[in-house]
């Protein structure tokens, strides 16, 4: 989902995720999930990683990593899906212990996916994860993102400022104005439409 | 050789001063670590938290004198009930009032607080009454130190209380959920953590370390319904003293407290009247060095 500053794509998803009330509908896997508190959309396997990542700061590495499973009863899935994410982010099993604090931005948007997909979610919501970012990570983040759609098998719904890399990882993009829905298509499609192209990804 | 003797014995009679020390120092610390459990979740002081734990330990008493059933049976049985009246409350009370601004808390703490004091003095009146010691108090000499069993008996209380306490935030699933709630409300949500539940628990939990509390203190006092009024004035200085924000500071603050008061109260000439303001002084001079306490974090807030 793309858009300027202001046009609603955060309020969207804090709408999603029960974090702001809203009018109208919101179905999720066919049923109404609107005016629901956000602990119980969570429940439902909507998982959102709100902008500022959530870093839970004081807490350490591990500690946020379990917060992303404290809900969950099955221990053998747990430590399945623990070693999966260690996989994707090898640099974490040596820092477990240190506080969430004292990792870089790009560290803490890593997190917070790896949170994220330890909730199992069937949905997940990410809010700008380049924000603040060096290319190089945004890059490597990008790279897990769509590795985490295709092998993970969830639905991704990303809002992101960062046009050109967004669309090419999207199978589905929507332009956002002032809370509506301007363009439609499918990534290619709106990387070739003339005004996204002029507006967003700036040639 | 006089002098020698006299040495040996006021090094014995500080020993025993310190003993006895930590011993009400752990009670306080106990009041103290109930005090921090709800203000790291709510951001303010529940100035009823003596009062509950008075309260309780009222239920005790009947459960004592009425039914007599042995102690140790009715401890654990007052800490669950007060548990139960501690989510109880929170539900009842806070819960409508959750997102209110911190001064309507206080007011209603401060209202719980008369409204406890009120019932206990109602169903129990205001008769000053005894309460048995699930010690012996007879002394016990260590080392020509002498004390008693009392003493070791609280302190190993509190030990448990306070270990259990400290095992169930940093080992339990449930722990860090309610730790995760208290600090990050709105993440915590995000990750399904039902946060006002967490809150009921937290009043719960802190509900029954308070009635710990008040069956250790009512034992070496005598049970009114103004039984943990001094305590809790202790206590807050142990919890300011520690950090207010900081659980291990709650104790190190009331093991402190307790051990200087008992110290100032022995060898400070006629000090024993001034044990209160010696307890304002000590948080004023520990406000004035270092406003975050001695293990509470400073407030750096980014604007």
């Amino acid at each position: 989902m793309l858009g300027a500053n202001g046009a609603g794509k955060t309020t969207t998803l804090r709408a999603i995720s029960g974090m702001v009330k809203t009018g109208g509908s919101i179905r999720f896997g066919g049923r109404s999930i609107a005016g629901i508190a956000p602990e119980e959309v969570a429940r439902r396997g909507i998982s959102h990683v709100p902008e500022g990542r959530g870093t839970l700061a004081q807490m350490s590495l591990l500690e946020n990593l379990q917060m992303g499973s404290c809900l969950r009863r099955d221990r053998a899935g747990i430590k399945r899906d623990l070693e999966r994410v260690y996989e994707y982010f090898p640099w974490m099993p040596q820092r477990l212990a240190q506080p969430a604090a004292l990792l870089s931005g790009g560290e803490q948007q890593m997190l917070a996916l790896a949170r994220a997909l330890l909730m199992r979610p069937r949905l997940l919501l990410l809010d700008e994860p380049s924000l603040g970012l060096a290319p190089t990570v945004v890059q490597a983040i990008f790279r897990i993102v769509q590795k985490i759609n295709e092998e993970e098998k969830v639905t991704i719904l990303l809002v992101e400022q960062n046009a050109r890399s967004a669309l090419r990882a999207a199978s589905r993009a929507y332009v956002l104005e002032v809370g509506r829905i301007a363009v439609s298509g499918t990534g290619e499609e709106l990387a070739r439409n003339e005004a996204v192209r002029r507006s967003y990804l700036g040639y | 050789m006089a002098t020698e003797l006299l040495l040996a014995a006021s090094v014995q009679g500080v020993v025993q001063q310190i003993v006895f020390g930590i011993a009400t120092g752990g009670l306080y610390a106990s009041l103290a670590l109930a005090l921090v459990l709800i203000y790291q979740a709510m951001e303010t002081l529940n100035f009823a938290q003596g009062e509950m734990a008075t309260f309780t330990t009222f239920i005790a008493w009947s459960l004592l004198t009425y039914l007599h059933l042995p102690f140790w049976l009715v401890f654990p049985v007052t800490i669950v009930l007060a548990f139960l009246f501690g989510v109880l409350i929170e539900r009842v009370v806070i819960r409508p009032v959750e997102h209110a601004p911190v001064l309507t808390l206080v007011l209603i703490t401060l209202g719980l607080f008369a409204i406890f004091n009120g019932l206990s003095g109602l169903i129990w009146g205001y008769v000053v009454r005894p309460f048995p010691s699930p010690f012996p108090t007879t002394p016990i000499f260590i080392a020509g130190v002498g004390l008693s069993y009392q003493d070791l008996g609280l302190i190993g209380v509190s030990a448990v209380v306070l270990v259990l306490i400290w095992l169930f935030f940093s080992r339990t699933r449930l722990g860090l959920m309610m730790r995760s709630a208290a600090l990050y409300p709105q993440m915590s949500r995000l990750l399904g953590v039902r946060v006002g539940w967490m809150l009921a628990l937290g009043w719960g939990l802190s509900a029954a370390v308070g009635a710990v509390s008040g069956m250790m203190v009512a034992p070496i006092t005598v049970l009114d319904p103004g039984l943990m009024q001094s305590v809790l004035l202790y206590a807050f200085t142990a919890a300011v003293l520690g950090g207010i924000d900081s659980p291990i500071g709650a104790v190190a603050g009331g093991v402190t407290v307790g051990v200087l008061l008992a110290l100032v109260g022995t060898y400070v000439p006629h000090a024993e009247d001034l044990r209160l303001v010696f307890g304002f002084l000590v948080i004023i001079g520990v406000l004035v060095l270092r406003p975050g306490g001695l293990f509470g974090r400073a407030h750096v807030e980014r604007v």
